[in-house]
């Protein structure tokens, strides 16, 4: 104990002495620390003087430094230096690196893009990208599509076509898909011989009897369905109305049902309620007319085209 | 008992300035040829012309822009980051193999800091002199000559830590160019960051820093001792002959000759301190083997001078093992290699390296990723066949432009569409992405689980190379 007192009698005190014996030790702060944190101050104020500082009114203290860039229609830019502005720069450079390429798809036509192995994986990453933005809320990621609601982009089926041309067409004006409800104008048994008949077409479990009424009912004037579909039932792609011979269903989830029943009546209540959902929205205006030929190019390479 | 904060007398210590004395010997002379290998290496490489096509004529270039390391006739693409990963472990066995056997040897003869370090004590013993100099001269008033002397000293490391900066960022562009540049303002801002910062860090730690580098600052000196066993060689002070019974004793008359200290039972230490002042970290040897110690052998060199001048038997400070040292009957000191952990550190050396030199020899000419597409896994088709898309991104490592041909092993030629890129020509160091789709009927679909996407660069049939892909479909497989 006597050791450790006598040593504490050799720490420094202020100076002080209150109720006559009460007295306060001094522990400077290290010389090191002391000079840093002048430093910092010193560093605070040139870093005021650089970059936007203090708020005044609606405004602020800009700083002195500002960052310049070019954007893509070759107009220079200044703005004082904040983390907005640095994006932006970042965005345009990206834009002006970006441009050649874009200047390239509009100068070439649909099949030398095709065919440039430089623009093809420009329209790979480009076209994802795009598509991912715009057309992956629907289509979603892949192209995929959901049964009963967004068309399959990546099989080889093409309600209104694919050509180059057809895929350019539908992304600029849009298409709107429609079938009458047959259930007013149908009884349950007729629409029952429809959904047989249809499912025969594409080879799924049915009542042949029932079929063979069906075909009657589709070629004939009660339900007309060959106005649309066409007698052999392929469909028309001027119209949007499905093959309905194939083995793609957009509308009745007929995959997912497991027995042929099942199957029948997902066709059934199509044709009873019709549709009116199948609506694509018109892209021309909301997007450049490059970037409608770049998603051409991309969605036609999807599905392989026609 | 507790002490407090209060009792203590002060967490820094004040640096003791060092004064090493130089010595001849034939640890000397190794470092001295370490050092000017490595000197010659570091210095002159960025220099050492190579004709490239298409990029500047340097035989060393880590072209970072150009996203490739020019390494000789080796270009190195980011993709090779592998071959990085096999180089610092194999460094770091190394470090490990090396030190189980004669202890920090990387410390004492190859560290840049130890590198560095010494060149700078050589400047300052040119200028200053030796060491008495060199003492007399710290401790005189700062006149004239003082002046001259150590801002002399100062001003040539300076010079030498900024060569050595602008040596480094050499590497990393045209080295002719980037001298012309730097001295009229053009070069690029970062070379003059990186060139700055390198001066101040090499002059810090080797001219004003030094041995204390080692002793606070790095982490290898302190794990290293973690390597050692009591078979590892080290600088040693054989303290059983040095001391004797009584001690070590300075040679006066009357046991100057080992017979007549012998008699006396004095030690063959004749307590000079010549280990002492060559050391370069300022320690004493012969208070056994410590962590500052970065067994650089300089005291083995001092201390056999002496032996030598007194016809004493050198080796009173020698490498050796702690083993042998407390043995009752010590052998002559030699490598101990016959140890578990030794052995199997030079395995993963040798298996390492040996990969290393395998996978640089056999690497082909580009690189290759295949991914299936996974949104949508698998696609049925109007007529019920089954489509998978797959991407193929290809990767020009050659020299020059090259064609790719690329076709399908395992399922039928035509079942395989690559749209207008059967072929495809891509310029050296990119990348080409060609889009595959495999359309196959449900039956041969459901016997095909995976086939071989094969990519054959055009006229180098032997560097083909195929990569193994899933075929998916819906439903479970019979």
């Amino acid at each position: 104990m006597s050791e450790q007192k006598l040593q504490s009698q050799t720490v420094q005190t202020t100076g002080h002495a209150w109720d006559g014996d009460l007295q306060e030790y001094n522990n400077p702060l290290p010389v090191w620390w002391v000079y840093t944190f002048y430093a910092t101050v010193i560093f605070s104020i040139i870093y005021w003087t650089i970059y936007p500082s203090w708020p005044i009114g609606k405004g602020w203290i800009g700083g002195v430094s500002d960052i310049t860039y070019v954007n893509s229609e070759g107009e220079t830019k200044t703005h004082s230096w904040n983390t907005r502005a640095l994006l932006l720069e970042d965005l345009n450079q990206a834009a002006v690196a970006q441009k050649p390429y874009f200047d390239k798809v509009s100068a070439m036509s649909y099949e030398q893009i095709a065919k440039d192995p430089e623009m093809n994986g420009f329209i790979l990453s480009a076209g994802k990208a795009l598509f991912s933005d715009n057309c992956a809320p629907c289509h979603q990621a892949g192209g995929q599509g959901v049964i009963g609601f967004f068309p399959n982009l990546t099989d080889d089926d093409w309600l209104y076509g694919g050509s180059f041309d057809t895929i350019h067409q539908t992304l600029m004006d849009g298409r709107r898909g429609y079938m009458p409800a047959f259930g007013e104008v149908l009884d349950g048994e007729q629409i029952d011989q429809l959904a047989n008949y249809v499912a025969s077409l594409s080879g799924i479990g049915h009542d042949s009897a029932k079929a063979a009424a069906g075909n009657a009912l589709f070629n004939g004037e009660t339900a007309a369905c060959y106005y649309c579909h066409t007698s052999n039932a392929t469909g028309r792609k001027d119209m949007g109305a499905p093959n309905l011979t194939d083995n793609i269903w957009l509308w009745a989830d007929v995959p997912a049902a497991d027995a042929a029943e099942g199957k029948v009546s997902a066709i059934r209540n199509v044709i009873a309620s019709g549709l009116n959902k199948g609506v694509m929205p018109a892209w021309a205006g909301r997007l450049s007319p490059e970037q409608i030929k770049v998603l051409t190019v991309y969605v036609h390479e999807l599905g392989g085209g026609q | 008992m507790q002490t407090g904060l209060e009792d203590q007398l002060g967490l820094y210590q004040k640096r003791i300035p060092i004064f090493t004395r130089s010595v001849k010997g034939r640890f000397r002379r190794f470092k001295t040829s370490v050092l000017v290998l490595a000197y010659a290496i570091y210095f002159l490489l960025p220099w050492l012309p190579w004709s490239r096509l298409d990029a500047p004529a340097q035989a060393v270039l880590f072209d970072l822009p150009g996203r490739r390391f020019l390494i000789f006739g080796l270009t190195v693409y980011p993709q090779d980051v592998i071959w990085l990963a096999l180089l610092l472990f194999i460094a770091a066995i190394l470090l490990f193999f090396v030190t189980g056997l004669v202890g920090r040897a990387f410390c004492g003869y190859f560290c840049f800091q130890t590198l560095w370090t010494d060149f700078f004590i050589w400047i300052e013993h040119k200028i200053q002199g030796e060491r008495p100099a060199r003492v007399r001269l710290y401790r005189q008033p700062w006149d004239r000559e003082k002046v001259l002397k150590v801002g002399g000293t100062h001003a040539l490391w300076i010079l030498a830590s900024f060569w050595t900066g602008l040596t480094f960022v050499a590497y990393f562009t045209y080295a002719p160019q980037l001298v012309i540049d730097f001295v009229t303002g053009q070069a690029a801002t970062a070379a003059y960051i990186t060139t700055s910062i390198l001066t101040l860090s090499t002059y810090a730690a080797a001219g004003l820093m030094r041995e204390q580098i080692c002793t606070y600052v790095c982490p290898y000196g302190r794990f290293q001792s973690v390597m050692y066993e009591p078979e590892t060689l080290a600088v040693h002070y054989d303290a059983r002959r040095g001391e004797a019974a009584h001690g070590r004793a300075s040679a006066r008359a009357g046991q100057r000759t080992l017979a007549e200290r012998h008699e006396k039972g004095l030690g063959d230490c004749v307590d000079c301190g010549l280990c002492v002042q060559v050391c370069p970290v300022g320690i004493d040897i012969r208070d056994g083997l410590q962590y500052k110690c970065i067994s650089c052998g300089l005291c083995i060199d001092a201390c056999n001078t002496i032996m030598d001048s007194f016809s004493f038997p050198r080796g009173l400070i020698r490498y050796d093992s702690e083993k042998n040292l407390a043995s009752p009957e010590p052998a002559a000191p030699k490598v101990q290699w016959k140890r578990l952990k030794t052995i199997g550190y030079g395995v993963a050396l040798v298996l390492m390296s040996a990969y290393l030199v395998y996978s640089v020899a056999t690497r082909g000419s580009f690189d290759r990723a295949v991914n299936q597409i996974r949104q949508p896994l698998y696609v049925v088709l109007s007529n019920g066949d089954i489509r998978n898309r797959y991407q193929i991104r290809i990767t020009n490592k050659a020299g020059q432009d090259q064609t790719y041909v690329i076709s399908a092993r395992g399922i039928p030629e035509s079942a395989l569409d690559l749209g207008n890129f059967r072929e495809v020509t891509i310029k050296p160091g990119h990348s080409g992405l060609v889009q595959a789709s495999v359309r196959l009927p449900p039956a041969l679909a459901a016997k095909t689980t995976h086939f071989e996407l094969v990519i054959t660069p055009q006229g180098k049939p032997a560097e083909v190379r195929s990569e193994k892909v899933r075929f998916d479909m819906p439903g479970k497989r019979p």
